[in-house]
């Protein structure tokens, strides 16, 4: 029962959904505060090597190395988003600009690439992989077995995540402030809330958990670090915030949804259905370029809920 | 009314990029009063406020809130010493409730906030200060009026004891404001101070206990309300006439023909607010039409409307009595209208674009062969017009933003003049520039006037339109309230109508 396909596609959406689950909800603090971030890319890979690296180097218990992998890997994305809040926000840089090039400068072709070349990771399979977990050892149960209790710690964690973004976003004064500082800075200003930490703050924690999710791709999914293996990812997570309609919860199915897509290929494969293997692995780009256009208009960019203030520098003494 | 000080500011300046906005402004607030500061658009009304809320530092002066000095780094600190700002463009968050907006940033650390008690909070105050509006709506659903409302709770719940309200009654209506008054009053005789700006002379009168007024960045004097009057208030506000010189016209305009005649105009502005109704006017060839007002009473809406930017919603527009099609750039080009922007950089200009660019903008059709650009012609006219109107610049291709503001004005005026205009519309046409570059946009007006160009001059200054214009048309509140010849203009009685007194 267990290995019907629609049970296998589901658990494996789940696992590949993960790491686009913790870059998109990365994206949407970043986003919420006001800041455009289209450097998940570059980000996830820099976390990605980061944590490869780590893995390598850090014995101990499998537990203790793998929580200091991750560790380290989200501490890598809030450095390289640091840089992107630098820009935009100090800087007051074209948001765009900046993230493409945090991008450029951080991904395949740039820093996470050189990194790996000198710290000598490249398809070196690490010795302590994020394995699935056989919760309360119900991973045999029917159906709700492989989806529910046979995931990754990460898995767990993103879920718990996910519910306490949504109070931390919809429910705390914190995160009303943070809502104003998105939708209208001028305002969150006059009455008193500093804008420029707000989006200090939640640009770099972004940054932090697309660095997990890049983590996860080095050491859960494939698990080695291969130059450029995130291959887009970022930019379906960036979709991701847009079709999740900046709430975590959506984000949350949007990004179960894409990482179906992803494992389509592989599952079929396994299962010699005859269908063309790169027509599959296009599939979430096809489906990421459809929501990118669908929504890219600022009417439906208004109509959707996007801050408001989204992508333009804060300045307050404007004349 | 106590004696007690509550708000004293020295020697206040503020400088911006070009302008002095503040030129050692001084203030002197009494507690439980309502103080109107009065003056026209770009008197410095609201740097100084926005200097007494944090927003802006001053560069130099001092401000004493009940005789202690304060230094305000941010709005933060405004607000912790009491004072709160109602903004005339509205500080609200338009997808939150109301009770969300009211405790944005207050200073409280509890992690969730409890709504009901916020609710509750803010009935109380709205009860207690008549500003009814319901704590659960959200911002986007109410009127311009509840969200004026929603402001003015926003700093009370704040606990401030000092408000200032920039234009409030702007927006508001004939009813609203007279309820905004009472609302006023009880604030003041609980001992708060409320300074309230404005324009409206009338509105002055009827609220305040005492005027500041600021004329150029600069205090002209502090009245006492009860010892004044609209006429006092008027002249305070524009000046004194200093002798200016009116300008000497080799031709005289031809009153017997018409060349734009305007209808029963209608127009929205960009919010979707009445910015024009039933305007009607004319101008004859060779005539210098001024229209005067303080800014933001549907001139720049009339501007636009004319030279096509803008659709009507009903009326007309005709030249030569060909009419001009509604929202029509071209149509109005074509009619023969050539228009000087108030934004000469955005609208009148593309700023990054070299000067013969920017003169080939309009006229690129007759420019092109097979909508091909024929670069020597674009150059040959732009060597030209750089001469003819003695333009400094580098080159020809030089982009425009490089220029002086005065060089600016005058690509933009060799252009419109260079189509052959039967009509022109200026809008503020000096603000901004240096005196000579004000000398020779003032001469290429005239002297367009008297080449036969009917020349509609919308300006703030008054002085200016004073001596340049054969007739003056008042406006206020998008309609045109007063029609003098120039010759027998009262200066005082100009102002009166500016800030709404119809006599």
């Amino acid at each position: 029962m267990n290995s019907n396909i629609f049970i296998i596609v589901i658990a494996s959406a789940i696992f590949y959904g993960t790491p686009l689950f913790f870059a998109a909800l990365g994206g949407i603090f970043t986003e919420r505060s006001g800041v455009l971030n289209l450097g998940v890319e570059g980000t996830m890979l820099i976390g990605g090597v980061t944590g490869a690296w780590t893995c390598l180097h850090v014995g101990g218990s499998a537990w203790f190395t793998i929580t200091v992998s991750i560790l380290m890997g989200a501490l890598a994305g809030g450095l390289v988003s640091t840089l992107l809040a630098f820009l935009c926000i100090t800087l007051k840089t074209n948001q765009t600009v900046a993230g493409l090039s945090i991008t450029i400068f951080a991904g395949t072709v740039g820093l996470s690439s050189y990194l790996a070349n000198i710290w000598k990771v490249s398809r070196q399979p690490v010795p302590r992989p994020i394995r699935k977990l056989d919760v309360f050892g119900l991973s045999d149960t029917p159906i709700v077995g492989p989806i529910l209790f046979h995931q990754t710690t990460l898995t767990y964690l993103s879920w718990v995540l996910a519910i306490l973004a949504t109070i931390y976003l919809f429910h705390t004064r914190i995160g009303l402030q943070l809502r104003a500082v998105g939708e209208s800075p001028q305002t969150a200003d006059a009455m008193g809330i500093n804008v420029v930490k707000y989006r200090y703050v939640h640009t770099i924690f972004g940054g932090m958990l697309a660095g997990v999710g890049g983590v996860f791709y080095s050491l859960a999914i494939v698990p080695l670090w291969v130059d450029g293996m995130t291959k887009g990812a970022g930019w379906i997570a960036i979709a991701l915030v847009i079709f999740g309609f900046w709430r975590p919860s959506l984000a949350l199915l949007g990004a179960y949804l894409f990482g179906a897509l992803q494992s389509l290929g592989s599952t079929l494969k396994a299962r010699n259905v005859k269908i063309s293997g790169d027509l599959l692995d296009a599939l979430p780009f096809f489906m990421t370029i459809v929501v990118l256009v669908l929504v890219s208009s600022r009417f439906a960019h208004r109509k959707l809920g996007a801050p408001a203030a989204l992508g333009v520098p804060y300045e307050r003494e404007e004349r | 009314m106590t004696s007690e000080i509550a708000v004293k500011m020295t020697g206040i300046v503020k400088k911006f990029p070009g302008v002095v906005a503040n030129d050692h402004v001084n203030l002197e607030i009494m507690a439980g009063e309502v103080h109107a500061l009065l003056g026209e658009n770009g008197a410095g009304k609201s740097t100084l406020s926005n200097i007494l809320t944090g927003l802006y530092r001053q560069d130099a002066g001092r401000v004493e809130i009940s005789g202690k000095k304060v230094e305000f780094n941010s709005p933060r600190d405004a607000l912790n010493a009491g004072i709160g700002m109602v903004h005339q463009h509205f500080r609200l968050v338009s997808t939150f409730t109301v009770a969300e907006n009211v405790v944005l940033g207050e200073p409280d650390s509890s992690l969730f906030m409890d709504q009901k008690a916020v609710a509750a909070r803010v009935q109380e105050l709205s009860d207690r200060y008549g500003l009814a509006v319901d704590p659960s709506a959200r911002i986007w659903q109410l009127s311009v009026g509840e969200q004026q409302r929603v402001e003015i709770l926003k700093v009370l719940y704040r606990g401030a004891r000092i408000l200032i309200l920039d234009e409030p009654t702007a927006v508001l209506t004939p009813i609203e404001t007279t309820e905004l008054f009472k609302t006023l009053r009880v604030m003041v005789s609980e001992g708060r101070v409320v300074i309230f700006i404005s324009h409206k002379l009338d509105e002055v009168m009827a609220v305040s206990d005492r005027v500041t007024v600021l004329r150029g960045g600069r205090t002209v004097g502090t009245v006492n309300t009860h010892e004044t009057s609209t006429t006092d208030l008027a002249s305070l506000m524009v000046g004194r006439s200093v002798e200016f010189n009116r300008a000497v016209r080799q031709v005289p305009a031809d009153r017997e023909r018409i060349v734009l005649d305007v209808r029963d105009l209608c127009a929205h502005d960009d919010r979707g607010r009445v910015a024009l109704e039933s305007v009607s006017l004319s101008v004859s060839p060779g005539e210098i039409v001024g229209i005067a007002g303080v800014a933001g009473n549907g001139q720049r809406e009339l501007a636009e409307v004319i030279s096509g930017m803008r659709p009507i919603t009903s009326g007309s527009i005709t030249v030569d009595g060909e009419s001009v099609q509604s929202g029509r750039a071209r149509s109005a080009i074509a009619k023969g209208i050539a228009h000087v922007p108030e934004d000469r950089l955005h609208t009148g200009l593309a700023a990054g674009h070299s000067v013969e660019d920017n003169f080939a903008l309009k006229n690129y059709r007759s420019m092109s062969r097979f909508r091909i650009l024929q670069r020597q012609k674009i150059r040959d006219q732009s060597t030209h017009l750089i001469e003819r109107y003695d333009i400094k610049t580098p080159g020809s291709e030089t982009p425009v933003r490089l220029l002086s503001g005065g060089n600016v004005q005058k690509v933009l005026l060799a252009r419109e003049f260079s189509a052959s205009p039967k009509v022109l519309i200026a809008a503020s046409p000096t603000r901004g520039l240096d005196v000579g570059a004000i000398e020779t946009v003032r001469e290429r007006l005239v002297q367009a006037a008297d080449s036969g160009v009917g020349v509609l001059l919308i300006s703030e200054d008054l002085d200016e339109i004073l001596s340049l214009a054969d007739r003056i048309l008042v406006m206020y509140e998008g309609r045109i309230v007063a029609e003098v010849e120039a010759a027998q203009a009262d200066r005082a009685r100009i102002g009166l109508t500016m800030g709404g007194i119809t006599t």
